[in-house]
């Protein structure tokens, strides 16, 4: 897993409420095995028209957002199925962070695995954000892992909660198998300690 | 005198194996893996590029439900898979399988279907334990009185290797639901109750528990339907404390205690309801005895009404987020503000899924439908939820009585339900679908769905329109 410490880009809005992971990517695209091929479904539906053209008025469409590293979107994003298929076509496709007001348990968990960052902003500040993007769509904004902080170009900044373990392993690196498979001895002693709940699931 | 404590609390204590700190979270015991095709490749080639093995394959089980085709077997008995993608998805599962020596409900094998339709089944779904599997809809298996959740693919990957996941402890909320349920309202009601009262993202954070008199009435498999939608209401888990009708549900099934384990687990079960005086982190309520059988008219499981309503004016809306979100629902719905939906034409029914695919479902669909036929124009899919229950069904009659009124009877799988198999809605079309999501294009590109119950369902497909199946059930 690589480091993050810091982002620093452009944002593009999608200012809807509710973005299920069937808008993210869409059932059909889960085919693969790998994870290739995932960005090209990113928002299908709302990027595409039926014969594959694009559609000129979605927003990750129109010029100014092309090079947006950070994607801002309405409360309860990533809710709907497990798919990490998400947050791999969200990655795919460029984005590093997903700001919203809430994200859905899920995806916030498959997002931080992945490292694309999950930033939680109050209502106010995601206001602000979509009215930014309205004014002027090349504004930057910074995310700062270390002291969870959203800064806008005007100084204005925000905190943002995340996991201090979570944190941990994004700023630094860490593998959370690794972590995990660590824990060995532990886990072998919690299976001696208890009879198993499920003998076995071989017939 | 020990702390009172909740369902949640109990089953959480029992399967730490690493206490959570400031730090670090709990690493926590999965009893039971259930995998599929669809959320498990990636995770297997994390464990090959490591070296590593799968920790327990006797508490893995696989099966095959979401690419699947449900199309008719050929003349050979095997069902046949066409789209190229599905049969390397399908073939990977099956390889991985057997390189790690998990077992598998093979495509069109005796016990094959949709995930969470097998788990309880087949008996291993049981209370107390913990339960995972790369699918959101895992929380259905919740009505045991299991701690169960959906993860992601990369937390796959971890149980695959540890058969633990790292976890912080959720909060908890007690969804209490009193009351008889009214004429013609089933479990499915309730929940489509609950969600559109409270909001697709009402549990985010938590784990329900439903309580109260209204679910200890239900059966297993509607308390399956309540459990499986707690996703919906944004609760990654939902639980039902067990009690005799659960414990009824699991003895005998293949992988049920048996004999002296059998008494020892039933002991242990009737520990696990939560003690009196115990606390939640929230409590939210619903009177059954004021429900009405419920659909949705938008592109979320929280847009529902009951079946003889309005759809819902913007300034009824509590903000200006949810009138815009409102105004884009009725915008791919083509539907409009303030119209009932009772009389509206439809294209498509499909009966099946994790939600309602169970054989309870298929015999009151099929009691309903007995003697009637579906409208000129509707194409109505009958898709059991596993090979089991299409067996049964079979022994019982039930699929004469689907294709006698003119419905298809299929194989088992997810199906239409989300529209990555051939079971597609077409684009435009409408349809009344007992499934648990209606999401734009959920089932299948431009595809327009009402949620609602199985007799629900079947009244709208007698009618080729939205219709109220008051009508057609006996008092
Ligand atoms: S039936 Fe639908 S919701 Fe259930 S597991 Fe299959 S795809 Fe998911």
């Amino acid at each position: 897993m690589e480091k993050i410490s810091s982002i620093t880009g452009r944002f593009v809005v999608l200012p809807v409420q509710d973005i299920d992971t069937d808008q993210i990517i869409p059932a059909r695209y889960l085919k693969v095995t790998d994870k290739s091929g995932l960005a090209e479904g990113l928002f299908f539906a709302w990027r595409f028209n039926a014969d594959g053209s694009p559609k000129p008025d979605f927003v990750l469409n129109r010029p100014e957002a092309q090079g947006a590293t950070i994607l801002v979107a309405g409360r309860n994003f990533g809710c709907g199925s497990s798919r990490e298929h998400a947050p791999w076509a969200l990655q795919g496709y460029g984005f590093q962070a997903v700001i919203s007001p809430y994200f859905a348990d899920i995806f916030r968990n498959n997002a931080l695995k992945n490292g694309l960052l999950p930033v939680q902003v109050d209502e106010e500040t995601y206001e602000q954000l979509v009215s930014l993007f309205d004014e002027d769509p090349t504004t930057e904004v910074r995310i700062d892992l270390e002291s969870q902080s959203v800064t806008l170009p005007d100084g204005r900044s925000a905190r943002f909660p995340i996991d201090p373990f979570a944190k941990h392993c994004l700023l630094n690196g860490v593998d959370q198998m690794g972590f995990l498979l660590a824990e060995e001895p532990a886990i072998a002693a919690y299976e001696a300690g208890h009879a198993p709940r499920v003998v076995t699931t071989r017939s | 005198m020990t702390i009172p404590r909740t369902l949640f609390d109990k089953i959480w204590e029992s399967h730490i194996v690493r206490q959570q700190t400031a730090e670090t979270p709990a690493v926590l015991y999965i009893d039971l893996h259930l995998i599929h095709e669809v959320t498990s490749p990636q995770a297997f080639t994390e464990l090959r590029q490591r070296g590593l093995k799968v920790r327990r394959p006797d508490r893995t089980l696989a099966t095959m439900d979401h690419s699947t085709p449900t199309t008719p077997r050929g003349p050979d008995g095997i069902i046949p898979v066409i789209d190229a993608q599905a049969v390397a998805q399908l073939g990977q599962l099956e390889t991985n399988c057997a390189d790690f020596g998990i077992p598998l409900f093979k495509l069109g094998s005796a016990n094959q279907g949709i995930v969470h339709v097998i788990g309880p089944e087949q008996g291993l779904t049981q209370p107390g334990m913990t339960i995972v599997c790369g699918d959101s809809h895992t929380s259905t298996h919740g009505a045991f009185g299991a701690l169960a959740f959906g993860i992601g693919t990369s937390e796959v990957a971890h149980v695959l290797a540890t058969q633990c996941l790292i976890q912080n402890r959720p909060r908890t909320m007690e969804v209490r639901v009193d009351g008889r349920p009214g004429f013609g309202v089933t479990a499915k009601d309730i929940i489509l109750a609950i969600i559109a009262r409270y909001g697709v993202g009402a549990g985010t954070g938590h784990v329900f528990e439903y309580t109260g008199a209204a679910i200890r009435a239900l059966s297993m498999e509607e308390r399956m339907t309540i459990c499986n939608m707690s996703i919906e209401g944004g609760a990654r888990a939902g639980m039902i404390a067990p009690d005799d009708t659960t414990f009824q549900y699991i003895a005998g099934r293949p992988f049920a205690p048996q004999g002296a384990a059998w008494e020892a687990a039933l002991a242990q079960w009737r520990s696990l309801p939560t003690d009196a005086g115990a606390t939640y982190d929230r409590t939210i309520t619903l009177d059954a005895s004021q429900l009405t059988p419920m659909i949705t008219y938008g592109t979320n499981p929280g847009m529902g009404m009951p079946i003889d309503g309005r759809i819902p004016l913007p300034e009824e809306m509590p903000d200006p987020s949810a009138r815009q979100a409102l105004d884009k629902a009725l915008r791919y719905m083509d539907l409009r503000p303030g119209e009932p939906l009772l009389g509206h034409k439809i294209d498509v029914v499909f009966l099946g899924s994790c939600t309602n695919s169970r054989i309870s479902d298929l015999r009151l669909a099929a009691g309903m439908l007995k003697g009637r036929r579906v409208a000129e124009g509707v194409r109505m899919l009958v898709v059991p939820g596993s090979q089991q229950v299409r067996q049964q069904a079979e022994a019982e009659g039930l699929h004469e009585v689907f294709r006698a009124a003119g419905a298809e009877w299929r194989e088992a799988g997810c199906s239409a339900c989300l529209g990555m198999n051939d079971d597609k809605v077409p684009a435009g079309k409408y349809a009344v679908s007992t499934s648990n999501r209606n999401f734009e294009g959920r089932q299948g590109p431009g595809a327009r769905t009402f949620l609602a119950s199985p007799v629900t369902a079947v009244a709208a497909a007698i009618e080729g329109a939205v219709a109220d199946p008051r009508k057609y059930l006996r008092n």
